[in-house]
């Protein structure tokens, strides 16, 4: 029987940069997961894929990340997403100083 | 040191305004990523976690002074200030932007070096024993070799979409530091009748599926390495699993076809490919490479100050007896400087450490240093009077950890704080385990213990061949870590035994405190190592003391 379908955020890399970016509601690319659009319908969440894949000129590897919903705004559900969210752990590097 | 020729400078300039123009086109949209993610890799750049990374092939592992100061030009330039050494001789950037790749691989060719066939499946980087042209037990430099199958292998149009990477080694000493058994193909120079040729292993290599590599051939000449090599290769390239990545490597061919099998089809080709080589230009270009490696002149000199400093100091003494080798000329010593400060990330340094590890290299090393698989960098040539002012240095700089071959001395691959392929955290682990020690102050009472650990299934950080080898998987979205033991890389290798069930993230220093608190406990004396001791014990106290409650349930 199929998994029943969990909500999910669009991530990818900025092609430039290189660093995570999220897709949002309104069709930006947003460095901050609580601003990503969460998705919780899986027909939409494939047409959604479609729309970021189509912008190779901004990102590179768009894929649909597990999340869910938190008091902010969505927040990764999975530790891979969550160090992707904030850098690494050896150094003081990456979002968890940029943003 | 190999200089390059104007050939090597003309093709290196071709290939970077080659790639500059494939950035160009990928950013204005002309190309796609599917169509540029292949050239990319080729060239070494790869897509991280949090950013792109830029590995560089350090060939061989043998860099001057002027090379090493270009890599912390690179690190402060276009990175975070440091750099990152890997395990198969490489130094990797972690924050490079796109648009500055193709500067970075200009400032690179202003030095003789490049990122070609850092990544992709092609002849990798090929590798080398880090003491090669200075250890005591060398049969003959392999430099020379490694250098020839670079330049054979670089661009090879035959070689350039094979079924998956690879790689070779390759060691001129009986003692293997260069695990060339863990290789799709590890070369050991061998003496017969007074000629130097090559013992060929095939199908060694770690990941998914580790095997330890067997023999191909006992003795190949030094005039049939080339087309021996090339007909091993072309044999795997046409008939190597093209339909499973899993089951691509080399290692799988000798598995499932047969070592006798593959032999019989190489010695087919090889007489195939004998001829095209019958001219010797390949034998005359050899000649010309060991040329740019002869020996540095090495000077006669007391080493009185360094006796007495040794006897009066007991910080450098505890630093001469862990991080000095055996130098094969009276007089001189090879250093290894440990990048595995505890606490510290291990194989990364600082722009500010490069400049002056190249600073003692050019003042006291004739200009030479080394990149160790082990993720440390080693100064071959060092008369020993000059040790206790390179001490010195080394300790106003952070350099000077002695602890090369102890707990402390840990390989780890980037895992999951920055690997796109990584399923668990593996530097974290590494940091932990060091500082651990470290407090309990047992490093020196353990003595020899070589700890590894892989953030993932592919095994960059040689866990299986680790005394005490770690592997970080997710395991139902936790980091869960199985521990390997009883594993080793050198000319004995051996596969490490899992013990059993994986460990918790926090649990998993403290479970590498249990082993090495049981090794304590039952090794007969000071000088039994903890792998000798593993070979007379064999796994079962280091289970009994990792899983009591398995003891708890049987009884």
């Amino acid at each position: 029987m199929p998994r029943d379908f969990t909500p999910k955020v669009i991530t990818a890399n900025h092609l430039l940069e290189g660093d995570v970016v999220y897709q949002t509601a309104d069709d930006r690319w947003t460095r901050y997961h609580a601003e990503a659009e969460l998705i919780t319908d899986e027909a939409h969440a494939a047409i959604r894929l479609l729309d970021a894949e189509r912008q190779a000129d901004v990102i590179v590897g768009a894929y649909l990340a597990d999340a869910k919903d938190g008091p902010n705004g969505p927040e990764p559900s999975h530790f891979r997403e969550v160090f992707r969210t904030r850098g690494p752990s050896n150094y003081a590097h990456g979002k968890q100083v940029e943003l | 040191m190999y200089r390059y020729s104007e050939f090597d400078r003309d093709f290196l300039t071709e290939r970077n305004r080659q790639f500059r123009a494939q950035v160009e086109r990928r950013i204005d949209g002309s190309l796609t990523e599917d169509e540029f993610k292949p050239l990319r890799l080729m060239n070494g750049l790869y897509l991280q976690l949090h950013a792109y990374m830029l590995r560089v092939a350090i060939p061989y592992g043998t860099l001057n002074s002027a090379q090493m100061r270009q890599l912390a030009l690179l690190a402060d330039r276009w990175d975070k200030g440091y750099g990152h050494f890997t395990t198969r001789q490489n130094i990797q950037y972690n924050w490079p932007r796109l648009r500055d790749v193709p500067d970075m691989l200009d400032a690179l060719a202003e030095v003789g070096l490049h990122a070609i066939q850092t990544s992709g499946n092609t002849i990798r980087n090929v590798t080398a024993d880090h003491f090669a042209g200075a250890a005591a037990d060398e049969v003959a430099d392999p430099r020379p070799v490694a250098e020839l199958l670079r330049q054979w292998s670089t661009d090879h149009p035959e070689f350039q979409f094979m079924p998956r990477k690879f790689k070779i080694a390759i060691t001129g000493a009986p003692n293997d530091r260069a695990v060339t058994a863990a290789h799709d193909i590890g070369l050991r120079i061998v003496e017969k009748d007074g000629a130097i040729g090559y013992q060929v292993l095939v199908g060694g290599g770690l990941g998914r599926t580790p095997m330890i590599g067997k023999v191909l051939a006992e003795y190949i000449p030094a005039e049939d390495l080339l087309p021996y090599l090339e007909a091993t290769v072309a044999v795997w390239n046409v008939i190597g699993r093209r339909d499973n990545k899993y089951k691509a490597r080399i290692k799988i061919l000798v598995h499932e076809f047969g070592l006798e099998n593959l032999r019989e089809e190489v010695e087919k080709e090889f007489a195939l490919r004998k001829p095209l080589y019958a001219g010797g230009q390949d034998m005359a270009m050899l000649q010309d490479i060991r040329g740019h490696f002869t020996a540095p002149a090495f000077e006669t000199a007391p080493t009185d100050a360094y006796d007495a400093f040794y006897a009066a100091d007991p910080v450098f003494r505890s630093w001469a007896d862990t991080n000095l080798a055996d130098h094969r000329a009276d007089g001189y010593a090879i250093v290894t400087i440990s990048l595995k400060k505890q606490g510290d990330t291990p194989g990364d340094a600082t722009a500010d450490q490069m400049r002056v590890m190249a600073d003692l290299a050019e003042r006291y090393g004739h200009d030479e240093l080394r990149i160790s698989h082990e993720q440390n960098v080693i100064l071959p040539h060092v008369h020993k009077r000059h040790l206790p002012q390179i001490h010195a240095e080394l300790r106003n700089a952070g350099l000077a950890t002695a602890n090369i071959g102890l707990i402390s001395d840990i390989i780890a691959c980037p895992g999951m704080d920055y690997c796109a392929l990584a399923t668990a955290r593996s530097i974290p682990v590494a940091q932990e385990i060091a500082m651990r020690f470290e407090e309990l102050k047992l490093e020196h009472e353990v003595g020899p213990l070589k700890i590894k650990i892989s953030g993932c299934i592919n095994a960059c950080g040689h866990h299986h061949v680790g005394h005490i080898g770690i592997l970080g998987l997710d395991r139902a979205g936790v980091e869960n870590y199985q521990i390997t033991l009883g594993g080793d890389g050198t000319e004995d290798a051996v596969i490490g035994t899992r013990t059993g069930p994986g460990f918790a993230y926090d649990d998993i220093v403290g479970a590498v405190e249990t082993i090495v608190t049981t090794y304590l406990g039952l090794r007969e004396g000071a000088a039994e190592t903890f792998l000798q001791a593993y070979a007379r014990v064999g796994i079962e106290p280091f289970k009994a003391a990792l899983y009591p409650e398995a003891k708890t349930r049987a009884a």
